[in-house]
C-alpha cells in the first residue's frame, strides 16, 4: 500500500524534471556514425564501385526489399547492373550491411527521406551510390580476392604468391 | 541386410555399400569431396573420416575413410567422435589455406559443396597467415568458365571428364602442391559433356559460362522441373528463371534417364527462350500494321476458321497436349504430322514394333546395366548424346563387373577397379557410317552403308538361329562379323540394341527389331532403343496421323483450306520446294510458334506461343516414357500462352461459344487417353493440377528467395498479387510445402546444410538410386510376352552408282538441334554447313579436302565445302543436317554431285 | 427560477461538461507526458490544445463500421447509454448555490442509480459485438460494477448519517465548518477507489485491458461510436471528481476571494489530475486481485466505517 503511494508520489515529482523530448524540426538530433539510417553504396579507395553484386544483402534482407542484377565488365570485374532498394519496405535493420563482404552497402546517419509519393521511395543505383568510402576507408575487395578483375594481376595481391609455373616440377 | 551401429544407434543398411553411402542414405550428415555416387570412391580427399571400433568395448577406435570401408554386419563406427570431427575440420582447414577470398564473386557461392562442407565441419577461421598459391586460368570455350585458384585438388573433374565421359583434353598437370586441372593449352573443351564439370566440381573452378552473363544465385531462381527439348532422350532438367528470363538449366536427377549428367546441348541450349527472335505479338500479314491485339486477332480468326475446310499440321517438338488440342480443333481426319512421309514411315514402323509388346524398350539406366551393346547405324554421339554417355558407362561397368567378381571388389571402389581393369573393355559393337568417339571404347567398330548394316543385322540373327532369314550373297567379311557378334550376343544376359532413324533406312529398323526380338524370345532381358529426331517425335508418331505428304495431296484437291500449323519449321524437315507449293495452295495459314523462322514468315496469321519454360506439357521420349515439363515462369506478356491453350480458345471461337471454364493440361490428357487408348496412363506422369500436400502447394522458389518486394518496385511501388498457377501443383512463391514433393514435381534439390547439387542424395532412396517415391515418367510401351513377328526380307547389298551418291544427313551434337541452334553459345560451336565424301569418291571426282561441290536437290542448288573421310563407305554423300537455316534435303535419295 | 433560467442552466451545464470532457483529451495526454518527462501534444494550436479538434475530426472521419456479425441496434445504442447515464449523474450536483439542475432530496440515491446504469453500455456493447474478447470485457465490467457499486454507496453512508440528508446541497452546507474528509477519511478513500473502478479507469480498466483483451468491450467499435465511449469515460472522471469535491471537500464552499464556481472547478480539477496521475503511475491489478480487494478488504472496511460513524454519532448525541 505504501509502495503504491510512493509510486504515485515519485511519478508526480517527474512533473518537475527536465523533459527529454527533442522538438525535431527546429531542434536536430545528434546521430552517431553507426546510426542505421539511409542505405548507400560506397566506393573503394580507387573510386570504383565497391559492390560486386554477390546478392548477399538481398538474401539477408528480412523484408526482401533489395533487388539487383550482377554483371561483369570486360576485365571480369563484377558490379551491379541495377541495384534497387524499396525504402517503403525497408526496416533499417542493417542486416544488409552485416552481410556485405565488401563494405559496399552501408547505413548512414540520415533519416530525413520522407516523400509524398511512395514511388519516390524506390531508390535505384544512381540514388544509392555515393562518392565516398563511408565508414570503412581503405578497403578494396578486388585487391584481396582470388580473381583478376583489372585491379591486380593473378597472384598480384598482398596475400598471394606469384602464379604457379605448371611446367616446372621443382618443389 | 546387415545391421551397423553409428554412434551406438543401430541401423539396417544395404549390403555392399560403403560407410559413406550408408550414412548418407540414412540422412546423416557426413562431409566428402572426392566421392561421387556416379564416380565411386578413391579415398583421396580424407574428408569423410569416421572412427571405426572393433566392438562396443573398444575405447580407442581407428580413423578410416568412410568411403573406402565396406558395410559389415555388426560394424560400429562414430561420425561424431571427437577425433574424427577434429580430423575433418583440419582437412578443411588445410584445403582452405589456399582457397581464395572469392565467394562473393564466385558463381558457385550459395550452391557450393565446399561452402557446405566447411560449414558442416565447423571450420570458420583461417589461422594460416602465409600467402596463397595462385594459378593462371585457361579459356575453355564459350560454355565452361575456368577459375583455377579455387581448386581444392579433389580430382573429381578429371575422373569425370576422362574416366567417365571419355574426354581427352582435360587433364591434371604439374606436381606436388602445384597440380593444375585444365587443358594442355587454351581452347574449347572437346567433350560435349563438359558442362557437367560445373556440377561435378565441388567448388567454383568450373562454372557455367552462359549463366555468368546473367548471373543469379541458386536461391534467387524460380525453378521448375522440366524436360530437355533438344533430342529424343528426354533428360530431366531443372530450369531456373529470374527477372523474366531463363537463367540456367541444371540436371534433375532421374535414375532411369539422365542420372547425374546432361549433355551440353541440353544444358546450354536454353537461351533461345530469351532470344530477340521470339514471337511476342500476334501478327496478321499484309496489313499496314501487322502486330495486332488479341481482340483483332480473334475477330480475324473467327471469320477465317468458320469458312472453308480446316486442316492441322502437328509438330514433333510440340507437347502431347498441343498436338492433341490441334487434333481436337481440326478433327481426326484433318490432322497431319508435320514430318515427311519417309520419316513418318520409319516412325510408324518403330511404333509398330515397340507397341507390339514383343521387345522391351530400354531406358538409359538399362543401357548402363547391359552386358553387350550393339549400335546399328545410329550416330548416337551426335543424335542422342546422353545415350552415348550411358554407353560409355556400359562398357566401363562391363569391365568392372569382371573385377568385382574375380577380386570381390565392391563396385564403388573406383581406384582399385581402375587398376585392375586397365585397358579391358566391355562389349560394344559400333556400326555407323563415320568414326565416332565411341569407337575408342568399342570392342568392334564397323563402317558400312545402311543397307549393309541391315544385312549384317539379319545375318547375326541368322547366325544365332538358322531358321531366321539369311541374306543373299553374303560376303565373307559380313559373315565373319555376323558370327563373332552373334557369339557375344548369345553369351550376353542383358544385351541392348540401339538403332534409329538418322540413317533413313527401313532395313536397319527391321534388323534391329529382329535382333532384339530374337534375343528377348531366347530368354534374355534384351533391350531395344530407337533414336528418333525430336523430343516428342515418338508421341506425335503414336498419334498415328498421316504425314505431311498426305496433307499436300489433300490440299491439291481443294482451294479453300485453312491450315493451322503448330511449332514446326517445315523447311527443316521437308524440302523447300514442297513446302512452298503447300503454302501456295492453302487459303489461309495460321502458324503458332515461339520463334521466328522461315515458316512463320509465310504465315498469314502468326500467334506467339510459350516455349517449354513458359508453359506446361508432356512429351514422350525415345523409349516411350511420357514426362511432364512444368511452366518455369509466367511471361509478363499475356499473349504468350501454351499452344494447347491458344488452340482451345480457337476452338471456342470457332464454335462461337463464350469462354468456358479454365482448361488444365491434366484434363486434356484425360481426353487424350479416352480418344487414343495407346496413351493410357499418360495422365499419371504428374500430379493433378489441384494436387496439394496438407493444403500446401510446392513452391518454385527456395525459402531464401530474395527481392520479392523490390524486383518490380521500379514499375510500381505497390506489389502485385503473387502469380497464380492453376495448371500444376507448383506455386510461384517461396511459401508452401517444405518437405520432399512427389518425384515428378521436384523444382529444385535442397536440404538443410546441403545447398549444392549434392543435396540430391536427400531425395534418393540411396545415393545413386531412384528418387524417393520412384523415378518420374510413365512408360507407354509394355512387354507382354507375345510371340514376335520377324521381318523377313533383308535388303540387297549396297552398290555404288555411277555419277550418283546416296544422300544422307550428318548431325552435329552442338548445332543440329532446332531450338538449341538459336542460342548464342552453341551457335559459336556449331559448324558451317559442309558435305562429306569418302576418300575414294573424292578421287573419282578429283576433289581435294576443302574444295567445294555443287549438288542439286529438289530443284535447288547448293554449294558446299567438302570434307574427306577415309572410313565412309563409297557411294554415300553426307551433308550436315539441322544446322541453323539449313534446308531439309531429300534424304536417302540418289543425287548428282559436281565439282565446282 | 423561471423556466428559461432552468433551460439556460441545463444547456450551460451540458455545454461546459462536454467541453471539459473534450478538453480532457488534451489535458490527459499532456499530463501523462509531463509525468513521463515528455512534452506531449504541443503542435496543433497554442500548447497543442487544438489536438482536441483534430482528434474529434479524426473520429468523425473514421469509417463508422458495424461488424456484420454484430447485433446492429444494440451495438448502436450501447455507446449512447454510457454518455446519457453519466450526464444524468450531473443533474444533482450543486456547482454553485444557484447552479444546480435539480436539487432532489434523494440526490445521492439518484447519483448511485445513474452511475450503476452505466454498466449497461458495457454489457450491451460487449455482448452486441459478438466477439469473445468483447464479451469477456463485458462480463468483467459487470462483475466489477456489482462488486464496487455496493460499497460505493455504503462509503457515502457515513456522510449521509452525519448530514442526515441525501440532498447534495444539504451535504455541501453541512461542510461549512469542516470538510467531511476530516471526519470521514476512510469513506472518502473508499469512495474514490470505488469511483475509479466505476469509471473503469486505470489501474482498474479491467474490462478494457488492451494487453489481455485487446480493448475488451469496445474492440469492435470505431469512429464516433468509439468516441462516445471515449467521452463517456472522461465524463465519468469528471463526475466522480465532482462528487469527491461535493461530498468530502466542501463542494463550492471556499474563501470568498474566489467565486463558488471557481472553488468547485478547482477542487474537481484537482481530482481529475489525480485520476490522470494514477494512470501514469500504477499498473493494472489482476482481475482476481481486484475482486478480492473489493469483497474481502474494502467491503468490511466500509461496514466498519458505518459502524464507527454510527457509534460516534450515537455517543455524541447521547
Amino acid at each position: 500500500m505504501f509502495s503504491h503511494l510512493r509510486t504515485i508520489w515519485l511519478t508526480f515529482l517527474h512533473l518537475f524534471k527536465k523533459k527529454v523530448t527533442i522538438e525535431y524540426p527546429e531542434e536536430k538530433v545528434k546521430l552517431r556514425p553507426r546510426w542505421r539510417g539511409r542505405i548507400v553504396l560506397t566506393k573503394d579507395p580507387d573510386g570504383d564501385e565497391r559492390c560486386v553484386g554477390c546478392y548477399l544483402c538481398a538474401a539477408a534482407c528480412p523484408v526482401d526489399c533489395i533487388a539487383l542484377q550482377a554483371t561483369e565488365d570486360e576485365n571480369g570485374r563484377r558490379y551491379p547492373e541495377f541495384f534497387r532498394i524499396n525504402f517503403s519496405r525497408c526496416i533499417f535493420c542493417g542486416y544488409c550491411e552485416e552481410a556485405c563482404p565488401t563494405y559496399a552497402i552501408q547505413l548512414i546517419p540520415d533519416f530525413e527521406m520522407g516523400e509524398y509519393k511512395r514511388q519516390n521511395l524506390v531508390f535505384e543505383k544512381e540514388d544509392l551510390l555515393i562518392d565516398s568510402e563511408g565508414k570503412y576507408p581503405g578497403y578494396n575487395y578486388y585487391k584481396v580476392a582470388g580473381i583478376a578483375a583489372g585491379v591486380k594481376a593473378k597472384g598480384g595481391g598482398e596475400t598471394e604468391e606469384a602464379p604457379v609455373d605448371i611446367h616446372s616440377l621443382l618443389p | 541386410m546387415p545391421v551397423i551401429f553409428i554412434d551406438n544407434i543401430s541401423y539396417n543398411v544395404k549390403a555392399g555399400k560403403n560407410l559413406l553411402e550408408a550414412s548418407l542414405a540414412l540422412g546423416l550428415d557426413l562431409p566428402y569431396f572426392c566421392w561421387h555416387p556416379a564416380l565411386g570412391s578413391v579415398g583421396a580427399c580424407r574428408q569423410c573420416a569416421v572412427k571405426v571400433f572393433k566392438d562396443e568395448n573398444d575405447p580407442q577406435g581407428r580413423l578410416v575413410m568412410s568411403c573406402m570401408e565396406e558395410v559389415k554386419e555388426g560394424l560400429r563406427f562414430s561420425i561424431n567422435d571427437k577425433t574424427a570431427t577434429a580430423f575433418r575440420e583440419q582437412v578443411i582447414e588445410w584445403l582452405m589455406t589456399n582457397h581464395p577470398h572469392d565467394c562473393p564473386v564466385c558463381d558457385e557461392g550459395g550452391s557450393c559443396h565446399l561452402q557446405d562442407m566447411t560449414v558442416m565441419t565447423g571450420h570458420d577461421y583461417r589461422r594460416y597467415r602465409f600467402k596463397k598459391r595462385t594459378y593462371r586460368n585457361q579459356y575453355l570455350g564459350p560454355l565452361v568458365h575456368h577459375e583455377m585458384n579455387r581448386c581444392i585438388q579433389c580430382y573429381r573433374c578429371v575422373r569425370y571428364y576422362r574416366d567417365y565421359a571419355g574426354g581427352k583434353d582435360l587433364d591434371v598437370f604439374a606436381a606436388h602442391n602445384h597440380v593444375y586441372f585444365g587443358r594442355e593449352s587454351d581452347g574449347v573443351l572437346e567433350s560435349p559433356f563438359s558442362g557437367n564439370l560445373a556440377e561435378v566440381c565441388p567448388t567454383g573452378v568450373f562454372t557455367d559460362k552462359t549463366l555468368k552473363e546473367h548471373y543469379t544465385r541458386k536461391w534467387d531462381l524460380t525453378m521448375a522441373p522440366s524436360v530437355c527439348q533438344h533430342c529424343s532422350v528426354g533428360c530431366n532438367t531443372i530450369a531456373g528463371e529470374r527477372y523474366g528470363s531463363l537463367r540456367c538449366i541444371q540436371n534433375r536427377y532421374n535414375s532411369e534417364v539422365n542420372g547425374y549428367f546432361l549433355c551440353d546441348r541440353g544444358r546450354y541450349g536454353y537461351e533461345f527462350v530469351n532470344s530477340e527472335n521470339r514471337v511476342t505479338k500476334p501478327l496478321l500479314r499484309n496489313r499496314p500494321i501487322e502486330a495486332v491485339s488479341e481482340q483483332e486477332l480473334n475477330n480475324h480468326l473467327q471469320v477465317t476458321l468458320s469458312t472453308g475446310s480446316l486442316i492441322g499440321i502437328g509438330s514433333p517438338r510440340a507437347s502431347m497436349e498441343s498436338n492433341f488440342a490441334l487434333r481436337q480443333l481440326v478433327g481426326v481426319d484433318n490432322f497431319y504430322q508435320g514430318i515427311s512421309e519417309d520419316e513418318a514411315y520409319l516412325l510408324r514402323k518403330i511404333i509398330g514394333v515397340l507397341s507390339s509388346g514383343t521387345v522391351h524398350s530400354a531406358s538409359l539406366k538399362e543401357i548402363e546395366q547391359a552386358d553387350a551393346v550393339l549400335i546399328l547405324g545410329e550416330d548416337i554421339w551426335n543424335t542422342a548424346p546422353r545415350m552415348a554417355l550411358s554407353v560409355l558407362q556400359t562398357v566401363r561397368k562391363m569391365a568392372a563387373a569382371d573385377a568385382t567378381l574375380q577380386l570381390k571388389l565392391p563396385q564403388w571402389n573406383d581406384a582399385a577397379i581402375k587398376e585392375f581393369v586397365q585397358q579391358e573393355k566391355g562389349f560394344l559393337c559400333n556400326i555407323t557410317l563415320l568414326n565416332s568417339p565411341l569407337d575408342e571404347v568399342a570392342a568392334s567398330t564397323l563402317r558400312m552403308a545402311p543397307d549393309d548394316m541391315a544385312r549384317l543385322g539379319f545375318a547375326i540373327v541368322n547366325q544365332m538361329d538358322a531358321s531366321q532369314p539369311a541374306v543373299d550373297n553374303p560376303d565373307d567379311n559380313l559373315l565373319y562379323h555376323a558370327k563373332s557378334i552373334a557369339a557375344v550376343l548369345q553369351e550376353a544376359k542383358r544385351p541392348v540394341i540401339i538403332s534409329g532413324v538418322s540413317v533413313c533406312n527401313e532395313g536397319v529398323i527391321n534388323a534391329a527389331y529382329n535382333l532384339a526380338a530374337f534375343l528377348t524370345s531366347s530368354g534374355k532381358s534384351a533391350g531395344l532403343c530407337y533414336v528418333v529426331p525430336e523430343c516428342n517425335s515418338m508421341g506425335l508418331a503414336m498419334m498415328q496421323a498421316p504425314s505431311f505428304d498426305k496433307a499436300v495431296r489433300r490440299i491439291e484437291e481443294t482451294t479453300d483450306t485453312t491450315v493451322i500449323l503448330i511449332e514446326n519449321d517445315l523447311y527443316r524437315s521437308i524440302p523447300s520446294e514442297e513446302v512452298e507449293y503447300f503454302f501456295k495452295r492453302c487459303k489461309n495459314l495460321i502458324v503458332l510458334d515461339s520463334l521466328f523462322h522461315r515458316t512463320t514468315e509465310k504465315a498469314q496469321a502468326l500467334i506467339p506461343v510459350a516455349s517449354f519454360a513458359e508453359g506446361d506439357g508432356t512429351i514422350v521420349n525415345y523409349e516411350g516414357r511420357a514426362q511432364r515439363f512444368y511452366q518455369v515462369f509466367m511471361p509478363s506478356n499475356p499473349l504468350i500462352k501454351e499452344t494447347w491453350r491458344w488452340l482451345k480458345e480457337l476452338s471456342l471461337l470457332r464454335l462461337q461459344k463464350s469462354n468456358g471454364h479454365n482448361l488444365h493440361p491434366d484434363q486434356l490428357l484425360a481426353e487424350l487417353e479416352t480418344a487414343l487408348p495407346q496413351f493410357s496412363g499418360i495422365n499419371q506422369t504428374a500430379p493433378a493440377h489441384n494436387f496439394s500436400i496438407h493444403g500446401e502447394r510446392i513452391p518454385r522458389e527456395p525459402h531464401r528467395y530474395s527481392g520479392r518486394t523490390a524486383m518490380l518496385a521500379n514499375q510500381h511501388v505497390s506489389e502485385p498479387k503473387p502469380l497464380q498457377d492453376d495448371d500444376s501443383p507448383l506455386s510461384f512463391t517461396m511459401e508452401g510445402y517444405k518437405g520432399i514433393p512427389p518425384s515428378s514435381a521436384v523444382p529444385f534439390f535442397w536440404a538443410p546444410g546441403w545447398n549444392s547439387v549434392q543435396a540430391v542424395t536427400r531425395y534418393q532412396e540411396e545415393p545413386g538410386g531412384s528418387l524417393k517415391g520412384g523415378d518420374p515418367g510413365i512408360k507407354l510401351f509394355d512387354l507382354n510376352g507375345k510371340q514376335p513377328t520377324y521381318f523377313k526380307e533383308p535388303p540387297e547389298a549396297f552398290h555404288t552408282r555411277q555419277e550418283k551418291w546416296l544422300l544422307l544427313p550428318h548431325y552435329h551434337v552442338l548445332g543440329s538441334g532446332e531450338l538449341s541452334s538459336y542460342t548464342r553459345a552453341l551457335q559459336e560451336l556449331s559448324p558451317a554447313p559442309y558435305a562429306i565424301l569418302s576418300a575414294n569418291d573424292a578421287k573419282r571426282l578429283a576433289l581435294a579436302g576443302g574444295a567445294n561441290i555443287r549438288l542439286s536437290v529438289a530443284g535447288k542448288n547448293y554449294t558446299l565445302p567438302v570434307q574427306l573421310k577415309k572410313e565412309l563407305p563409297d557411294g554415300i554423300l553426307l551433308v550436315t543436317a539441322g544446322l541453323l537455316g539449313a534446308d531439309s534435303m531429300n534424304w536417302n535419295s540418289w543425287i548428282k554431285v559436281e565439282k565446282v | 427560477m423561471t423556466v428559461l433560467q432552468h433551460v439556460l442552466i441545463v444547456l450551460g451545464v451540458l455545454f461546459v461538461l462536454l467541453n471539459i470532457a473534450a478538453g480532457l483529451i488534451w489535458v490527459e495526454r499532456r499530463m501523462l507526458a509531463m509525468w513521463q518527462e515528455r512534452l506531449g501534444p504541443n503542435r496543433a494550436g497554442p500548447f497543442g490544445i487544438l489536438i482536441v479538434l483534430a482528434d474529434t475530426l479524426k473520429l468523425f472521419f473514421k469509417e463508422d463500421w458495424i461488424p456484420p456479425f454484430a447485433d446492429k441496434w444494440i451495438f448502436i445504442t450501447a455507446p449512447a447509454i454510457v454518455v446519457a447515464s453519466v450526464l444524468m449523474g450531473f443533474v444533482i450536483i450543486p456547482f454553485t448555490p444557484t447552479i444546480i439542475v435539480a436539487d432532489l432530496n434523494v440526490g445521492l440515491l439518484f447519483f448511485l442509480a445513474m452511475s450503476s446504469l452505466g454498466v449497461y453500455s458495457i454489457v450491451l456493447g460487449g455482448w452486441a459485438s459478438n466477439n469473445k474478447y468483447s464479451l469477456l470485457g463485458a462480463l468483467r465490467g459487470a462483475s466489477q460494477m456489482i462488486a464496487y457499486e455496493v460499497f460505493m454507496g455504503l462509503s457515502l453512508m457515513g456522510v449521509v448519517m452525519m448530514t442526515g440528508s441525501f440532498k447534495l446541497s444539504d451535504i455541501v452546507m453541512a461542510q461549512k465548518n469542516m470538510w467531511f474528509i476530516v471526519t470521514q477519511p476512510l469513506g472518502a478513500i473508499i469512495f474514490f477507489i470505488a469511483g475509479i473502478a466505476e469509471t473503469h479507469r486505470l489501474p482498474f480498466d479491467i474490462p478494457e485491458a488492451e494487453s489481455e483483451l485487446i480493448a475488451g468491450y469496445h474492440a469492435e467499435y470505431s469512429g464516433m461510436k468509439f468516441g462516445m465511449f471515449f467521452i463517456g469515460e472522461y465524463l465519468g472522471i469528471t463526475l466522480i471528481s465532482a462528487m469527491m469535491a461535493t461530498m468530502f471537500f466542501g463542494g463550492y464552499l471556499g474563501p470568498a476571494f474566489l467565486p463558488p464556481w471557481a472553488w468547485f472547478f478547482l477542487k474537481t480539477f484537482a481530482f481529475i489530475l489525480f485520476f490522470i496521475l494514477l494512470r501514469a503511475s500504477l499498473p493494472r491489478p489482476r482481475y482476481d486481485q481486484l475482486m478480492e480487494t473489493g469483497w474481502k478488504v474494502l467491503l468490511p472496511l466500509v461496514l466498519l466505517n458505518i459502524l464507527v460513524t454510527g457509534a460516534v454519532l450515537l455517543w455524541l448525541k447521547g
